[in-house]
């Protein structure tokens, strides 16, 4: 590695691991960062090998961590590969990506995990980090071997969009990986009330025809949860709280003082239930979307800081499977790329403090899986992202890395752009 | 001291006689042996010198006494077990007994009689002592409460095992020494474990320190209130450890129900020179049996007859269990 210095001038640095924000310069060394200057004067001797970078006043803050992305590699590559999703995630900021065990074969024992780890180190892009199967080819039954996994590198383990349903099988294994310290990650739900649903019960989708999933049966599933929580002992991470409801929950289970980490997506911050309209099947989510007092109440709790992960829920769906009826639509939405400019809505909209935004897309995760990173410390890996937070954007859904188009955003009118992005010093966008 | 392997010549002339063990017979303080709780601080250490007495005796060519001379003992194993059953067989006939084995398992079971008919039918026939093995855990105690005769419980589900833990204590005193002041680890399956409970119990017992080290899917979450400390971590619980007794994992929990693979189980719990290392220098080994090689004991470490007291278990099974026996039947008297 060169021991060129890089020196990022001019910046409007905002640190949400510390709560800093204001001019700064930013000095890179060997991939990490060797200093953060508030004052006009930094310290280290530049000598004749650095290069500056002048910021020009945007934002520069710790490259996003996206703990919730699927991808298609290995299994489904025509849908998305690592490569696919790397350049995604590099267009949008996003240094680090944990991609989802639901592969085809799913990633459940230490040599996919290392399978994963390679291929996406080979890239060269951004980092990409694993979360390991919960029970054995995530069928719900027999524990995956968490500890070797664990081993090999996984972040967390989780079944995915699969919920446990044999409460004793998730018993065992939160109590099993509490051996490990490892990290159980769950969507709240319950298998029967949601059977068949496509959309949230309510008006809308009764008006529209489609089964509907009511917002208790996130409720009864987290309380299941929590519940095993409190008797295992487990470190858990509740997966896409999408409902008020859900939120009173955790709140109490908090309140009594059950340490429960929560991520919610950036599509429930975003959208509600009347996105899907006329049936407009890139709204097809799972879990749906809700209604606009549910996506106010999630709102409120990341301004509240309740919410620990904002993830973008990457789940790419080919247009064969998304040209479709609604009910029969594959569900997800590709969100890598449109995670910043989407989540600086609640910045432009909501009126949420910059840093208050970014915590959950940096700070957060990185706390939650132990992650070197999500910090703009002396140090620390020189994950980096430059952002003009102002600048227009409309979203070309065409124009995405990713090989499926299915976003959401498509057309979309959104503020903030990535200027520019760094994994270990190393431009990559 | 390798005291398995230092065998007396067989052209020795015997040293330990009838007399020698009329001298040291005790009677043993309850009616039956159900539980390592039938014992107490005061009777174990002679116990022990009985046993002491009989593995000498075990070790001479001769090997035929009269202390059950006349009496009939019967064992009475609904669970396959070969070890167990013939190590009491062996101890039984070496004390002069009748003995009967019955691999209930295989025959009246299964034409419908219930546990409470099978014993009367055969108290009728006038056992003096019933060795039982059953599955369910409180069989050996509801057995001891429909028959006339002593009942000596050889493992009833997951309850208990006392004489193992008598022979287990018999070993460690003999390979270390005062057992009050040791630390033993007992590793593995803990929650399905009758070794283990009777283990607890008697070690506890005799003032040694216990503690558990599993998986948190094979320790009982109450575990710590038995008054052991409970690790899930083999490195910090063997730390500072003399005895490591490894328990026999079932296959049949291996495969994702409580520990996700044997290569896993292994790799984390499964005892090899290295995680051997984090115990006492000095520290021995001990098992059970039979042994899973590979799952849960590398055979480097069981087969290393410095380190490995898993033999002296077999062979100590027998002098325990004749201890046992003969020591219930110094309860009664003269009366036969």
């Amino acid at each position: 590695m060169s021991d060129t210095i890089t020196v990022f001038s001019d910046a409007r640095l905002l640190d949400p691991a510390t709560g800093r924000d204001g001019p700064a310069t930013l000095i890179v060394q060997h991939g990490k960062i060797i200093e953060v200057a508030f004052e006009r004067q930094f310290h280290t001797e530049l000598g004749t090998d650095f290069e500056i970078i002048d910021c020009d006043g945007h934002c520069l803050a710790p490259g996003l961590i996206d703990i919730r992305v699927k991808t298609g590699e290995p299994g489904a590559e025509p849908k998305e590969t690592l490569k696919s999703a790397s350049l995604a995630a590099a267009a949008g900021g996003v240094t680090t990506i944990v991609v989802q065990p639901d592969t085809d074969p799913a990633v459940d024992d230490p040599a996919m995990i290392d399978f994963i780890q390679r291929r996406g180190a080979a890239l060269n892009l951004v980092n990409v980090r694993a979360a390991g199967a919960a029970t054995k080819a995530l069928g719900g039954e027999r524990m995956a071997e968490i500890g070797l996994m664990d081993e090999a590198g996984a972040l967390y383990f989780t079944d995915g969009d699969k919920v446990i349903v044999n409460s004793r099988t998730l018993q065992r294994v939160m109590s099993y990986a509490a051996a490990f310290n490892a990290l159980i990650a769950c969507r709240p739900s319950d298998p029967w009330l949601t059977e068949g649903a496509v959309a949230a019960s309510g008006e809308l989708a009764t008006r529209l025809g489609l089964s509907g999933s009511p917002a208790i049966a996130e409720r009864i599933g987290l309380e299941r949860d929590l519940a095993l929580v409190e008797q295992t002992g487990a470190r858990f991470l509740v997966d896409q709280i999408s409902t008020e409801g859900a939120l009173e929950t955790l709140a109490r289970a908090r309140a009594k003082g059950l340490e429960v980490a929560v991520s919610v997506s950036i599509n429930h911050l975003c959208f509600n239930e009347v996105d899907i309209g006329d049936y407009r099947t890139f709204y097809r989510l799972d879990p749906p979307l809700r209604s606009e007092a549910d996506r106010q109440a999630l709102i409120e709790a990341v301004r509240d800081g309740l919410i620990d992960v904002i993830t973008s829920a990457h789940a790419p769906a080919p247009a064969e499977d998304k040209r479709r009826p609604f009910s029969e639509a594959a569900p997800g939405a590709v969100g890598l790329e449109t995670l910043l400019p989407a989540a600086l809505t609640l910045h432009h909209e909501d009126g949420l403090d910059l840093l208050d935004v970014l915590r959950p897309l940096t700070h957060g995760p990185a706390a939650l899986l132990g992650l070197d990173a999500g910090v703009l410390a002396e140090g620390a890996p020189a994950d980096l992202i430059l952002f003009d937070p102002g600048a227009p954007v409309i979203v070309d859904a065409d124009a995405l890395h990713s090989k499926s188009k299915n976003s959401p955003f498509d057309g979309r009118r959104l503020q903030g752009k990535v200027v520019g992005t760094w994994v270990a010093g190393r431009k990559v966008h | 001291m390798k005291a398995a392997y230092s065998r007396v010549s067989m052209t020795q002339p015997p040293t330990v006689t009838e007399q020698t063990i009329q001298e040291r017979l005790i009677p043993f303080p309850r009616a039956h042996f159900l539980a390592a709780s039938d014992l107490n601080p005061y009777v174990v250490p002679q116990l022990l010198d009985l046993g002491d007495a009989f593995v000498d005796f075990n070790r001479q060519s001769s090997k035929a006494l009269d202390v059950l001379h006349g009496r009939t003992v019967v064992n009475l194993f609904f669970e396959n077990s070969t070890r167990t059953s013939s190590s009491f067989e062996i101890a039984a006939k070496r004390l002069g007994a009748d003995v009967v084995t019955m691999p209930v398992a295989s025959s009246s079971v299964k034409k419908g009689e219930t546990l409470i008919d099978t014993a009367v039918t055969l108290n009728a026939m006038k056992p003096d002592i019933l060795v039982v093995r059953h599955s369910a855990s409180g069989a050996a105690e509801l057995l001891s409460q429909k028959v006339g005769c002593a009942v000596v419980n050889a493992g009833d589900g997951r309850h208990e095992h006392p004489t193992q833990a008598l022979l287990d204590l018999l070993s460690m005193r003999r390979a270390l020494g005062d057992v009050t002041s040791l630390t033993i680890a007992i590793c593995g399956d803990i929650t399905h474990s009758r070794v283990a409970r009777s283990n607890v119990a008697l070690l506890q017992m005799m003032g040694a320190r216990v503690r558990l080290i599993g998986p948190p899917t094979l320790v009982p979450g109450d575990a710590d209130r038995w008054g052991c400390e409970v690790f899930h971590d083999m490195r910090e619980g063997l730390a500072g450890c003399d005895v490591v007794m490894m328990l026999r994992l079932q296959l049949e929990r291996m495969a994702g129900a409580l520990v996700p693979s044997t290569r896993e189980y292994f790799r984390f719990w499964g005892l090899d020179r290295e995680k051997l290392a984090w115990a006492n220098e000095g520290a021995k080994v001990m098992h059970p049996g039979p042994m899973n090689r590979g799952v849960e004991i590398d055979s480097d470490v069981a087969d290393d007859l410095d380190v490995s007291l898993i033999q002296d278990q077999v062979e100590m099974g027998v002098a325990a269990r004749m201890a046992v026996l003969a020591s219930l039947s110094a309860r009664w008297g003269d009366a036969a």
